[in-house]
Order: structure tokens, then sequence, then C-alpha cells
């Protein structure tokens, strides 16, 4: 198959012309199969360069073909797993031969839930985008719109006022929180503790319950917008977040006991699906995936943005990078944002939540009523949205899954040129067949778990 | 903060620099994504750089110096082709074969150069600025007899 990708490169030329005249429509795709092949039916050098691609091994593109051996066994076969396995956290699908009850060899096949969010983003206004991007990683809806309207607001070359970005540093955190806590839950309904599935959502609905009071949805909420934040928060806001502070930690003790200690649990996690912090480094895997290996990376400490560099907090490490370490980083990741979130709620400064600029923010309700011009300019916002000078820019911020990246091409309308999100779960998925290499399919389900995918991420 | 050099490379040296970078001790392939100027052909490049219709972004983070770099590397219409980074960051395969899938560029000697978001078989590649939209007439009135 490598060959033939050469020849069609050379022969690209001439079949573009043809391309371009039908519009970009290519008469047929030949890329061949997305999945995973039978070793009989591929070819000792694309094995080779499969070590690499479908086991994507680092040590991999060092393989000689000569030294693979393809053994005809009957004992070898490849299963499917998902899309519509339960344990798959959503249409995730899996293609695994294996030998006997040990996985040899994993393809992840994503795109089941592909609904081309970046090229809906480039016909929305930058003053819309931020709805869309929100449904992209459902769990982390904050981050999501941030990494959108920090990108926006860089192109724009905004300061952000204080208040403003210290709401933002609040919600991302009680975000981590829920993600975290929903991870939680979903790990222990994979590896049988229901239990553990009820306290989870329990927990994350009561801060769920603090989202919608702030933003009206518990999901999705659209609240961080270039430019600040949609509306201040509630009167009485800091009673909600101590509320949280007082509940959770006890809370998390009680996991503590329920899982941490667990012989049952323990046995599920301990040495199951391990990887180093070379193959995650290499792997480009990031968050909780690339720190459980021991590596300390958190772009909230090591390049900080919002406000991260005024509070104090731990980047929590593991040591030899298995499902274990996954699960207690994110566990004690919890405890790390219930200590921001304290100094957050002590240093909330007074001020606007948006910024005061005319260019991109609307007028408030009020004015409407009152001004003819604030109403003109209510309109004009909405409908035209607000132009964004020309340029490209990459941000970056620590989502609860690791890297979310946003590169944004501006061509000096109201609407982005292009917007490319780097998913964090989608990279870290490729780490997957690694993580498998050599286990038995029962440890499967515990580290799919452990990786936390968010499908709708994934696919975009 | 999120402040990143950036480079505007050749297609020629793209793999030299990027070995390069690497020794450098950038270690990680954070994304790789890719833009087609067709609609937008006049956009602000330096001196020497010839624009190309497509273009790939690669971004390279070094952990140890705590650095990003941008590479941006123009890729002509009339052979949407580039180096695969896979044989440097094995990281790289899965968000390379996203840029072929929606971009349309084929990335030489990819081990696994196939779709990955869009179904085997579908024709095109839907980030292109070619690439229509679609659109399905929706009727607002109401139909008669109902509502």
């Amino acid at each position: 198959m490598l060959k033939k990708m050469n020849d069609s490169g050379k022969v690209d030329a001439s079949s573009h012309e043809e391309e371009a005249e039908s519009l970009a429509l290519v008469p047929e795709t030949s890329e061949g199969p997305q999945e995973l092949q039978e070793v009989e039916d591929t070819g000792r050098y694309e094995l080779s360069a499969e070590f690499g691609s479908t086991l994507r091994l680092p040590e991999g593109v060092d393989v000689d073909p000569g030294d693979i051996d393809i053994e005809f066994s009957d004992e070898k076969m490849i299963i499917n797993m998902g899309p519509q396995h339960p344990s798959t956290h959503g249409v995730l699908r899996l293609m695994m031969e294996l030998d006997g009850e040990v996985i040899l060899r994993t393809k992840p096949v994503v795109g089941y839930l592909h609904t081309g969010m970046e090229k809906t983003a480039e016909g929305l206004t930058f003053l819309q985008g931020p709805t869309n991007v929100t449904r992209m990683d459902y769990l982390s809806p904050f981050h999501n719109e941030l990494v959108f309207s920090m990108a926006t607001e860089q192109l724009l070359g905004l300061e952000l006022p204080d208040r403003a970005s210290w709401i933002r540093t609040l919600m991302c955190e009680l975000n981590r929180c829920t993600s975290h806590l929903m991870w939680m839950a979903t790990n222990g309904m994979d590896l049988g503790s229901s239990s553990m599935m009820i306290y989870g959502f329990r927990e994350r609905e009561m801060i769920l319950a603090f989202f919608e009071k702030v933003t009206g949805l518990r999901m999705n909420h659209n609240y961080i917008r270039p430019g600040g934040v949609a509306a201040d928060l509630p009167d009485g806001w800091e009673d909600d977040v101590l509320a949280i502070l007082e509940t959770i930690p006890g809370r998390l003790d009680e996991y503590d006991e329920l899982l941490t200690g667990q012989p049952i649990f323990r046995e599920r996690v301990d040495n199951v699906g391990i990887i180093t912090a070379e193959q995650a480094i290499a792997l480009s895997a990031t968050g909780p995936i690339l720190r459980s290996t021991g590596f300390a990376w958190d772009l909230r400490r090591d390049m900080p943005y919002l406000n991260y560099d005024q509070v104090e907090f731990d980047v929590i490490v593991g040591s030899i990078g298995d499902c274990f370490d996954r699960y207690s980083v994110r566990l004690n990741e919890i405890r790390e944002s219930l200590r921001i979130i304290a100094q957050v709620v002590e240093k909330m400064p007074a001020g606007d939540y948006k910024i005061q600029d005319k260019k991109v923010t609307p007028p408030p309700r009020v004015r409407i009523d009152e001004s003819m011009e604030a109403l003109i300019h209510h309109f004009k916002i909405y409908t035209e949205g607000f132009k964004v000078p020309e340029g490209e820019v990459y941000v970056a911020v620590e989502s609860p899954r690791g890297e979310i990246g946003c590169y944004m091409v501006s061509d000096g309308s109201a609407k982005p040129y292009r917007m490319h999100i780097r998913g964090p779960s989608f990279v870290n998925l490729q780490t997957l067949p690694t993580m498998l290499r050599g286990g038995i399919i029962a440890d499967a389900v515990a580290a799919i778990s452990s990786v936390d995918p968010v499908m709708g991420e994934v696919d975009r | 903060m999120n402040t990143s050099e950036v480079l505007h490379v050749e297609r020629s040296n793209y793999l030299a620099t990027v070995t390069e970078l690497k020794n450098q001790g950038y270690e990680m392939c954070v994304d790789v994504a890719g833009v087609d100027y067709l609609t937008h052909p006049g956009r602000e490049l330096p001196e020497g750089v010839v624009p190309g219709r497509y273009e790939v972004v690669v971004n390279l983070l070094s952990l140890g110096n705590r650095s990003r770099v941008r590479i941006r590397v123009q890729v002509p219409e009339d052979d949407p082709t580039i180096e695969t980074l896979f044989f440097l960051y094995p990281g790289s395969e899965a968000m390379e074969r996203e840029v072929y899938d929606l971009v349309g560029i084929r990335f030489q000697n990819h081990p696994d150069l196939t779709r990955i978001l869009m179904p085997e078989g579908w024709e095109g590649h839907p980030l292109r600025k070619d690439y229509s939209m679609g659109a399905v007439p929706i009727q607002f009135k109401s139909v008669n007899g109902a509502g």
C-alpha cells in the first residue's frame, strides 16, 4: 500500500486537473480500507511501517523488515470492538488482533461522530463561534470556549479586564472537576463499580447546578466569549462555590476508601496499560496520560495563561504510567482544582466581566430599552459580527484531557477563515495500541477508559 | 503565555528543518494542520516566500525549554504533497491522516495514508474552499391545513 501511495503521489499532477474540473471531487477514492488488515495480507515492508503506524510504537520505525516474523497461526484472529460497545465511551471502534487472549495489534477507527465542526466554524461569526466549539468536547465545554476566545482575542489584540479573567479561571477549574468526576464515574462503571458511577454523577450534578445558575445551561454554555464572559456571576455565588468546596473533599475521601484501597479495583488497574514517558512524548500524548508516566507537564504551570501564575497548585504526576496512575492523577487533580478554586474565591476582584470595547462587546440589555444607538449597535453586532484583523495564531490551554489548541486564521472578515482545533482526545487515543499491546483483552476496557476519550472531540 | 516563533520553510527544506529542530530539543509534534488559501491569496507573508494554495502548519513543542515553534510550509496547488513527519514524530501519524482526509494534502512515505474522519470512499476533501457546503431547502411557512 505504501508503494501505491508513492505512485499516486507522482501522478497526482495529472489527476489533479480532473479533480479541479469536478470541483475537487475525485471520482473514486483509492486510499484503501481504514480497518486493520490480517497480518497475512500485509507485506513485510508494510508491516514494518505498521509497527509504527498501526501499533504506533516509537521504536517501530527502526524495525528492519527482514526481522519481522509473519507467523501463520490459526490462533490469531482480528476482532472488532465497538462502535456500539458500551465501554467505548461513545462510538469508538477498535480493531484488535488477538493471539488467544493476548492483544497483538490494535487500531482505533474513528470518525463515526464527525460532523464537520471545523467547516461549520468557517460559516459562523467570531461571536457565534463559541456556540459551535463548546459542543466538541462536551465534558469540558468551558475549555473549548476559552481556547477559541483566547485565539480571537489574540488576533484582536485585546487585554481582558481582571475580573473576566478570574471568572474564566474559576469556571475552567470547576469544569476540570466535573470532567474528572464524570471520568471517575464512567471508569468505575467500566470496572464494575456501579456505586462509583452514581456517586460521580451526584457530585458532578452539584457543580453543574452552579453552572446552570451562572450560565443558564448545564452543558454547552457559550459563556466564555471573545472579550470576556457572557454575564457576571450571580449574587451569592461565593456561597455556592464554598458549599462545593466543603462537600467535595469529603466525597473524594470516600472514593479513596471505595476504590483506591480496594483489592478488586487495584487488581483491575495495577500494571495495566503501561506507557512510558518516551512513548507518550513521541506519540504527542498530553494531559493525565503524560503526567501519569512521571513527566510533569502542565500548561497551567509551564506556559501560564489566565491567572494560573497567581495561584498555588501542584502538578500531580504518576510513576509508571499504568491505569492506576492515571486514576490517581485525575483523583488528585480534582483536589488541586478545589485548591485553586478556593484561592480564586478569595482573590476575585470587582470590575467588568467583559471588555468595554464597543467593537466586540454588545451593549448591556438595559441600554437597549432607552437608546436607539444601543439598539442599532446590538443589532449590527449580532447580525454582522465584528471584524478581526488578518493573521494566524495558535493558542493552547490545558483541558482536563490535555492540550487543547486552536489554530485560527483570519482574513480580516467577521468569520474565521480557518479554525482548527487540536483535540487532546484525538491525539491521546493514538496511544491505545501501545498501551494494549501484550495485555489481555479483559484489560482492554480498563485501558480504554483510562485514556478518557470524548468522541465528540475526537471526531469533531 | 502562548507565544510561539513562526518559521516559513521551503517544502524542499521541510524535513531537514524539522529534523534540526527536533535535535534542538523540540521533542513533541503537537499539531499538524492544513489550510486552503484558495479564496484568500493575498495573505501577508515574509519576503521571498512564494504563496501556494495550501499551507501545512506544524506546531512543535519543547518540553524542556517550554517553548513552541510553528512551521508554515507552502504547498502548491498542482502538487499537493509533502514529506511525512512520521519517522521523526510517530504521534503525527493520525494528525497527518486528518489533514489528508480533510484538506487533501498527500504525505509522502506515510505508512497508512487513509481517511480517518470521513468514511472510506468519500469523494473530495471537505475543508477545501472549493468544496461546497451544500444546502437543504427548508420550507419555513406552514403547510396548508397544519398550524
